[in-house]
C-alpha cells in the first residue's frame, strides 16, 4: 500500500526545559510490527502518549491511517486500539461487563459473540463472570488484550504487555499476537523491556534513547551495527554507556 | 446529518458503566443514601426542638428539612461527576477511556446522566424519611419543585465540571475538592437562613450563586406559597452563565492535560 498505516515526521515533545522526544521521524508500514526499545524514560510512552492523540506534540507531524491525531482523534481511535500492563479495567466489574462497556464504545455489533470469541482465543472464556479484580497479572493482561482487539483494530498500540507475566503466559500472548497479526495484517506498535518478545514478534525495531531514535532496522541490522551479539546486551550497552549517542549518531548517518 | 459533538451509543456504554459499579457495590448505594438520611436525622431532630418553640420560630421547620433535602440534590449532582471521574483515576481506566474513541463531551455527559439519577434517587429517598419522621411532604412546595430541582441539579453539573477541571489540571492532590467544594458554596448560597442574615457586602456575592435564588425561592413558596418567578428566572440565566464557563473551564484544562501529559501523571 502507498501510505504508511503511521508516520512521524520531526516530532518533539518538551515538558518545560526537558526534552522528552527529540525530532523523532519514522513510518510503519500497513501490516508491521515494529518494537520501540529503551530504558525507562528514554521516551517510548511519551511517543505512544503522542501517537494516540492523549498527548499534544512540542512540534513536528503524525499521520495514522492517513488522520491526523491533533484533530481527528476520535476517527483515528475508532480503528486503532491500546492496550498497556499500567492501565488497567476498573476492578469493580465482571470481565463480560467491563468488554462489553468497551464494545460499546467501539459501536462493535454483535457484542457477545465478538467478546466471548475473544476470551476464548485468549483461554480466558471461564472469567467472563469473575470480578477483573480477583484475575491475576497473567489473566489479567490477557482480557486486556481482548479489549484491545475488541473493534479489530487496524493499529494497535501494545505498552509492555508482557511486563509482569511469567515465562509461560508471556510465550502464549506472543504466539497469539503473531497469529492475531497474520490473520488480520494488523500494524503493530510494541513497546517491550522483555528482549525476547522483540526478537520474536517484531519485524523492525526502533531503538529509543534520550528522546531520539538510534537505530532502526530488523534486529540481526541493529545488532550488526552496534557490533553487539543479542539485544539484552545492546540494551544493557545503550542504557549504561553515555557515549552510545556519539556511536549511535554515526550509525543513523550511515543510513 | 452525523452529529460531531456526541455519540449517543458511546454516552450509553459509558454510563451502563457506572449502572454495573453501583449495582454490584451495596456500600455506594448505602453511601448515596447514608450521609442524606444522617443529615435529615441530625437537622430533623433539630427541627423537632424547635417545633416546639414554633411560636418563637415560625416555619423554620419546613424551612430547615426543605433546605436539607434541595441541598442535597445539588451536592449528589456535583459528586455523580467527579466522583465518577475520580473512579476511573483510581481504577487506573481513564487512559483506556481516552484512548478510545470518545470524546471528552461524551464523557462528561454520560457523568451528567449519572449525576442525575443520584440526584433523583436522593431526592425520593429524602423525600420518603422525612414525611415518615416528621411529617414533612416535599409535595407541599408543588410543581414549583420541578425548577428548584431543575437548577440545583445543573448548578451541580457545572460545580462537578468545573472541580473535574481543577483535578485534571493540579491531580489528585486535588481530589478531595471532590467533597469540599459544594460546601464551600453552602455558606453563601443561604440554604438555611435567608441571604438577609448575611452581611451586606457579601449578599452580592450569594445572590451571584443561583443556589442562593433557588433556596429564598424555596422560603418564599413555604413562607407565601407565591411562586418566586423572579429568583428563578436569575437562577437559571446564572446557571446558564456558569454552564456555559465551566464547559470552556474544562476543555481548556483538557486541552492543557494533552499538553503538559497530565492524563498519564493522573493513572500511574
Amino acid at each position: 500500500m502507498s501510505e504508511p498505516a503511521v508516520e512521524v515526521q520531526n516530532v518533539k515533545k518538551n515538558f518545560g526545559e526537558f526534552t522528552a522526544v527529540a525530532d523523532v521521524s519514522f513510518s510503519v508500514p500497513h501490516g508491521q510490527i515494529i518494537g520501540l526499545l529503551g530504558a525507562n524514560g528514554a521516551g517510548k510512552t511519551t511517543l505512544i502518549q503522542m501517537l494516540l492523540g492523549l498527548l499534544s506534540p512540542t512540534s513536528g507531524r503524525i499521520n495514522i491511517l492517513g488522520m491526523d491525531p491533533e484533530h481527528q482523534r476520535v476517527s483515528i481511535l475508532q480503528k486503532a486500539n491500546f492496550s498497556s500492563a499500567y492501565v488497567s479495567l476498573p476492578y469493580n466489574l465482571k470481565v463480560y461487563e467491563n468488554l462489553d462497556i468497551f464494545a460499546g464504545l467501539y459501536g462493535v455489533k454483535k457484542r457477545r459473540e465478538k467478546i466471548e470469541g475473544l476470551l476464548e482465543m485468549f483461554g480466558v472464556l471461564h472469567l467472563k463472570d469473575r470480578m477483573t479484580g480477583r484475575l491475576s497479572s497473567g489473566e489479567s493482561t490477557r482480557v486486556n488484550l481482548c479489549k484491545a482487539l475488541l473493534n479489530d483494530p487496524e493499529v494497535l498500540f501494545l505498552d509492555e504487555p508482557t511486563a509482569s507475566l511469567d515465562p509461560d503466559i508471556a510465550d502464549k500472548v506472543r504466539k497469539l499476537l503473531a497469529q492475531y497479526r497474520q490473520n488480520n495484517k494488523t500494524t503493530i506498535i510494541y513497546t517491550s523491556h522483555n528482549m525476547r518478545d522483540v526478537e520474536e514478534l517484531c519485524d523492525r525495531i526502533l531503538f529509543v534513547h534520550g528522546g531520539k531514535i538510534i537505530a532502526d532496522g530488523q534486529a540481526h541490522e541493529v545488532l550488526s551495527r552496534f557490533e553487539q551479539s543479542s539485544l539484552e546486551q545492546l540494551f544493557i550497552k545503550i542504557a549504561r554507556d553515555g557515549d552510545v549517542s556519539m556511536l549511535a549518531g554515526e550509525s543513523r548517518n550511515e543510513e | 446529518m452525523k452529529n460531531d459533538l456526541i455519540s449517543w451509543h458511546r454516552v450509553a456504554a459509558l454510563t451502563r458503566r457506572y449502572a454495573y459499579i453501583y449495582s454490584r457495590n451495596g456500600f455506594r448505594i448505602l453511601d448515596i443514601a447514608f450521609w442524606p438520611i444522617m443529615d435529615l436525622l441530625v437537622w430533623g431532630w433539630v427541627s423537632s426542638y424547635l417545633l416546639t418553640r414554633e411560636h418563637e420560630l415560625p416555619q423554620m421547620v419546613t424551612f430547615l428539612i426543605g433546605a436539607i433535602i434541595l441541598f442535597n440534590i445539588l451536592y449528589r449532582a456535583q459528586q455523580g461527576i467527579t466522583v465518577s471521574f475520580l473512579e476511573d483515576i483510581w481504577s487506573r481506566n481513564l487512559l483506556n477511556i481516552f484512548a478510545a474513541p470518545v470524546r471528552a463531551s461524551e464523557f462528561v455527559a454520560s457523568t451528567y446522566l449519572v449525576g442525575l439519577a443520584q440526584a433523583l434517587v436522593v431526592l425520593c429517598v429524602m423525600a420518603t424519611v422525612a414525611w415518615l419522621m416528621y411529617g414533612f411532604a416535599l409535595t407541599s412546595v408543588g410543581w414549583c419543585l420541578i425548577p428548584l430541582f431543575l437548577n440545583l441539579l445543573v448548578m451541580g453539573w457545572w460545580l462537578g465540571l468545573f472541580t473535574t477541571a481543577l483535578i485534571l489540571r493540579f491531580g489528585n492532590q486535588a481530589e478531595a475538592l471532590a467533597w469540599a467544594v459544594p460546601f464551600l458554596v453552602q455558606p453563601l448560597s443561604a440554604v438555611f437562613y435567608p441571604v438577609s442574615v448575611l452581611p451586606p457586602f457579601i449578599q452580592p456575592l450569594s445572590f451571584a450563586l443561583p443556589s442562593a435564588h433557588v433556596f429564598e425561592g424555596m422560603r418564599m413558596i413555604l413562607q407565601k406559597q407565591a411562586f418566586p418567578e423572579e429568583h428563578l428566572l436569575y437562577a437559571a440565566g446564572l446557571n446558564l452563565f456558569y454552564m456555559i464557563g465551566a464547559a470552556f473551564f474544562f476543555a481548556h484544562m483538557f486541552k492543557q492535560a494533552r499538553k503538559r501529559g497530565l492524563l498519564s501523571k493522573l493513572v500511574c
